[in-house]
């Protein structure tokens, strides 16, 4: 009935029940909150309305009444806050073994790359009742991955990686808009996410893949040189980076950071700004040299070199090809 | 209520705005109720210019389709409406007609401690002024108010740092004005006028002043930074030329967040002066209203980044940032608390001041109460960048901010002109502009939670019945805000004169002549009674012999 005008957003995520309850909470408290206010105001405004003859009772006012007004809503908003929390770590906390789909965001498109390969304009396909882990950036300006159905949205940074993740609930097609202004067609950048049974994905899966986005990086890899320095044997003049992923490293100037995506892609771009302890900064940059798409699928390789997730029986420093071991892991799940 | 007027002065007293005559007299004046006055005019030129803007972007989205105006124009009218509403309007809009003119007339003082920066100041905004009409006359600008980069510095093909420099020239009038109103409070107070003495008016001034002081130099030097790099290739903020675009975020809401408490404090101080005196009461917990500005002034410091939760910002930080914007919600609403409970035992009048008030409380609360929604992390990140998103500052800024603004035009029209304005007319305008506002933008709420993203000039068909709702509301808002500015211009010239205490209010500004003599007081004020003495003034009226309102 409300086809044409819908009063409540679809729910087709796991975090979008948790998103409305507290939102209905909320609903609730402010309504409680608005009520109290207006039938004082309208109250008091008719019972003590001027009449000839009567005047108003002088009234200081009341420090256990105000601490009584100030603490309550602290309360209550301490409430609010907390559970908020709560409900926003879900948010930020992908899954470990959540699928992973890079998106490059640009003027004014959504391009989206499954780790298996497959590639996609405008339009993202899950299968219901999956982890979906998408690792994002932008070419331009900034812009922001937002599925109302889903109740989650991050904004897509040039120059780094942001990442939001969902688990889709029901089948169906559901708008992807872009929700930070990003110039002319800013209204025109919508696409959409559609959920499919897992029997139908499979056999939308099986079609259009060029190999996995880890054997593209693979590829891009060897093209590139990166394997003269970065040997599996640690003898190069770069690090190892068999199973580096994941790992928490100590840098020449005696930092330590956690090698994840956002690590491993500066230091493709800027190679002398985070150098691993015990190298020397000798690597030339690639900035301007590899595009967005062959950042994702490097990095995507550097983390099939990797064994920190579950399912993947793979071990560090393994001989067994990293194509191999994702055909692997996406068989698991 | 009837306003009776017992009798006309024949002869018209010596006032400011009969001392002097001719153009020069009001270009080169430094008298604070004539620049107030002056103040007057240019917001109410831009305020007119920014609402036509709003109107051009509501018949826009009466449609799904984008057919009204093309995407670039569309961008660049929310862009203008956004910059010329916030920077040209809302900043200026209190302190600078209000404030001006009533700072001094409340602490018995003869002007501003300094009258020559206080004409400056006029002039900056001018001259910022002329920039911004000359940016959107010779094509304009598509960035968002917010000038986000690295869209602004490096993709905008749109005169960006020409509105960047008007608004930093803009802001210097801005600074200069808080300067004058913190050193006036500080140093000009009248024999007797103590700082617990102060109306709350005059504390909501004095917060307003510390964020403009310490805020808007940070926005200045943002802007500058936002030239720099889009002219020079100075690598701030661009990933691309080794900046951080999170970096501008921080900087431009470390002083956009504190602004809106620029457009709403200087109205919450004209809420309290208005609800004592049409309660006939002292204002309930004086103190606390008085420092619960001061806590909204230095807390509002301290909650930007709740703008950017789902910016790429860490958790921790986003959870620093949520906390304390709910503890800045904490003396709003104590200030909502004391206002209601000041009319409890009062003796209410309806006249048009209270009306706008009532309508204040109703939009505030509902404004602050959703601030609430956002401030909560799980739900900012599905509504922030929505209509809920838009539909919940304009409450704040245009439901609050506004309707107070029209509130003390009612509350202080007959000691500015010296004239009464049609108490009818106004009580109509009150209502409309309170049923139009509510139809305009509570749709806007729905809209967001369903997921209307902002700044979209088309959208998916489902968004449509709302989109009209709004549109409808819009148009009758705009005659709301048409109305006062009918009845003004009209009272200026046929409405009756004003006597000196209208309403029988407290306050020093009541205590001299309707319109004051051009020093304000014939003798310097002694204050020998607390703020708000309604008691006393209950007991005893203000003379037969002198006209009164009612």
């Amino acid at each position: 009935m409300f086809d044409n005008f819908p009063l409540w957003p679809q729910r087709a995520s796991t975090m979008a029940g948790n998103v409305d309850a507290l939102y209905i909470f909320l609903l609730m408290v402010s309504g409680l909150m608005t009520l109290l206010i207006s039938v004082c105001v309208v109250f008091f405004a008719a019972k003590f309305r001027h009449r000839p003859g009567v005047q108003a009772e002088p009234i200081e006012g009341s420090t256990p009444l105000e601490l009584t007004w100030s603490i309550i809503p602290m309360g209550v908003f301490l409430v609010i806050f907390s559970w908020g929390a709560v409900v926003f770590f879900q948010e930020r906390t992908p899954p470990r073994d959540a699928t992973e789909v890079y998106v490059v965001a640009k003027q004014w498109m959504w391009k989206l790359e499954h780790a298996e390969g497959q590639r996609e304009i405008n339009e993202l396909h899950v299968p219901v009742g999956r982890d979906v882990k998408m690792i994002m950036t932008s070419q331009d300006a900034i812009h922001s991955f937002y599925v109302p159905a889903f109740r989650i949205k991050q904004d897509v940074l040039p120059g780094r990686y942001t990442v939001a993740w969902f688990r889709a609930t029901k089948p169906g097609t559901y708008h992807l808009f872009c929700a930070e202004y990003c110039g002319t067609q800013h209204s025109g950048m919508i696409g959409s996410v559609v959920v499919m049974e897992p029997a139908q994905y499979e056999v939308w899966m099986s079609g259009g893949s060029t190999g996995p986005l880890s054997a593209s990086g693979e590829k891009v890899f060897a093209e590139l040189g990166c394997a003269t320095c970065h040997r599996p044997d640690g003898q190069g003049r770069g690090p190892n980076l068999q199973g580096l992923f994941g790992k928490t490293v100590q840098l020449e100037d005696g930092r330590t950071v956690t090698a994840d995506e956002n690590y491993i892609r500066e230091s493709i771009l800027d190679p002398g700004a985070k150098v691993l302890k015990g190298f020397k900064p000798v690597m030339p940059t690639f900035q301007g040299i590899v595009s967005e798409e062959q950042l994702n699928a490097l990095v995507a390789y550097v983390k099939s070199l990797s064994s920190t997730r579950p399912g993947n029986a793979m071990a560090a420093g393994s001989t067994s090809p990293p194509a191999k071991a994702s055909a692997q892991r996406s068989q698991v799940q | 209520m009837s306003m009776a007027t017992a009798s006309i002065p024949t002869v018209e007293r010596e006032n400011y705005l009969n001392k002097h005559y001719g153009v020069g007299s009001w270009l080169f004046t430094t008298d604070h109720k004539r620049i107030a006055l002056l103040y007057l005019l240019s917001i109410t030129f831009f305020f007119f210019i920014g609402g036509f803007f709003a109107l051009l972007i509501r018949l826009e989205l009466l449609t799904p389709a984008g057919d009204l105006v093309q995407a670039d124009s569309y961008n660049k009218l929310f862009t203008m409406h956004g910059m010329v509403m916030v920077f040209f309007f809302l900043i200026p809009s209190i302190p600078a007609v209000l404030g001006n003119f009533l700072v001094p007339l409340m602490i018995g003082a003869k002007d501003l401690a300094f009258p020559k920066i206080n004409l400056l100041s006029w002039y900056l905004y001018i001259i910022g002024g002329v920039m911004m009409l000359h940016c959107m006359l010779t094509g304009g600008v598509d960035t968002g108010w917010t000038f986000y980069v690295p869209f602004s510095t490096a993709f905008s093909n749109t005169k960006v740092v020409e509105a960047g420099l008007a608004i930093f020239v803009a802001g210097f009038s801005s600074i200069l004005t808080g300067l004058n109103f913190v050193v006036t409070i500080h140093r000009l107070r009248a024999p007797g006028m103590s700082w617990s003495r102060l109306p709350l008016f005059i504390w909501a001034h004095y917060a307003t002043s510390i964020i403009q002081l310490l805020g808007t130099p940070v926005i200045a030097i943002t802007l500058v930074l936002v030239a720099a790099e889009r002219a020079l290739h100075l690598g701030i903020f661009d990933p691309k030329l080794g900046g951080d675009p999170l970096l501008f975020q921080h900087l431009f809401w470390f002083y956009s967040h504190p602004a809106v408490y620029i457009m709403i404090l200087p109205s919450m101080g004209i809420i309290s002066e208005i609800i004592a005196c049409f309660s006939r009461k002292r204002i309930f917990g004086y103190s606390f209203v008085a420092f619960s500005s001061i806590a909204i002034a230095v807390f509002g410091f301290l909650v930007w980044a709740h703008h950017m939760f789902v910016a790429g910002i860490s958790v921790y930080a986003a959870l620093v940032f949520s906390l304390l914007s709910y503890l800045v919600a904490v003396p709003s609403a104590v200030k909502v608390f004391n206002w209601t409970a000041t009319m409890y035992k009062g003796s209410i009048y309806y006249d048009a001041p209270m009306l706008y008030a009532f309508g204040f409380l109703g939009l505030f609360t509902v404004g602050g109460l959703t601030g609430l929604f956002l401030a909560a992390l799980g739900i900012d990140v599905h509504v922030t960048d929505t209509y809920f998103v838009i539909a919940h500052f304009h409450y704040i800024m245009v439901g609050g901010a506004v309707m107070g603004y029209l509130g003390g035009m009612h509350f202080w029209w007959p000691k500015i002109s010296g004239r009464l304005y049609p108490e009818g007319w106004a009580k109509l305008a009150a209502l409309i502009v309170f049923i139009g506002f509510n139809l305009t933008f509570f749709p806007q709420f729905i809209l967001g939670y369903i997921g209307m993203p902002r700044r979209y000039y088309q959208y998916p068909p489902e968004f449509q019945v709302l989109n009209v709702l709004s549109t409808a509301g819009a148009t009758i808002l705009g005659v709301g805000y048409l109305l006062p500015m009918v009845y003004f211009l009209w009272s200026m010239r046929y409405g009756k004169p004003a006597p000196d205490n209208p309403w029988n209010a407290a306050g020093l500004e009541w205590k001299t002549a309707s319109p004051p003599p051009t020093f304000n007081f014939d003798e310097e004020p002694v204050v020998t009674w607390e703020a708000y003495n309604y008691d006393e003034l209950n007991r005893f009226p203000v003379k037969e012999e002198t006209p009164v309102a009612r």
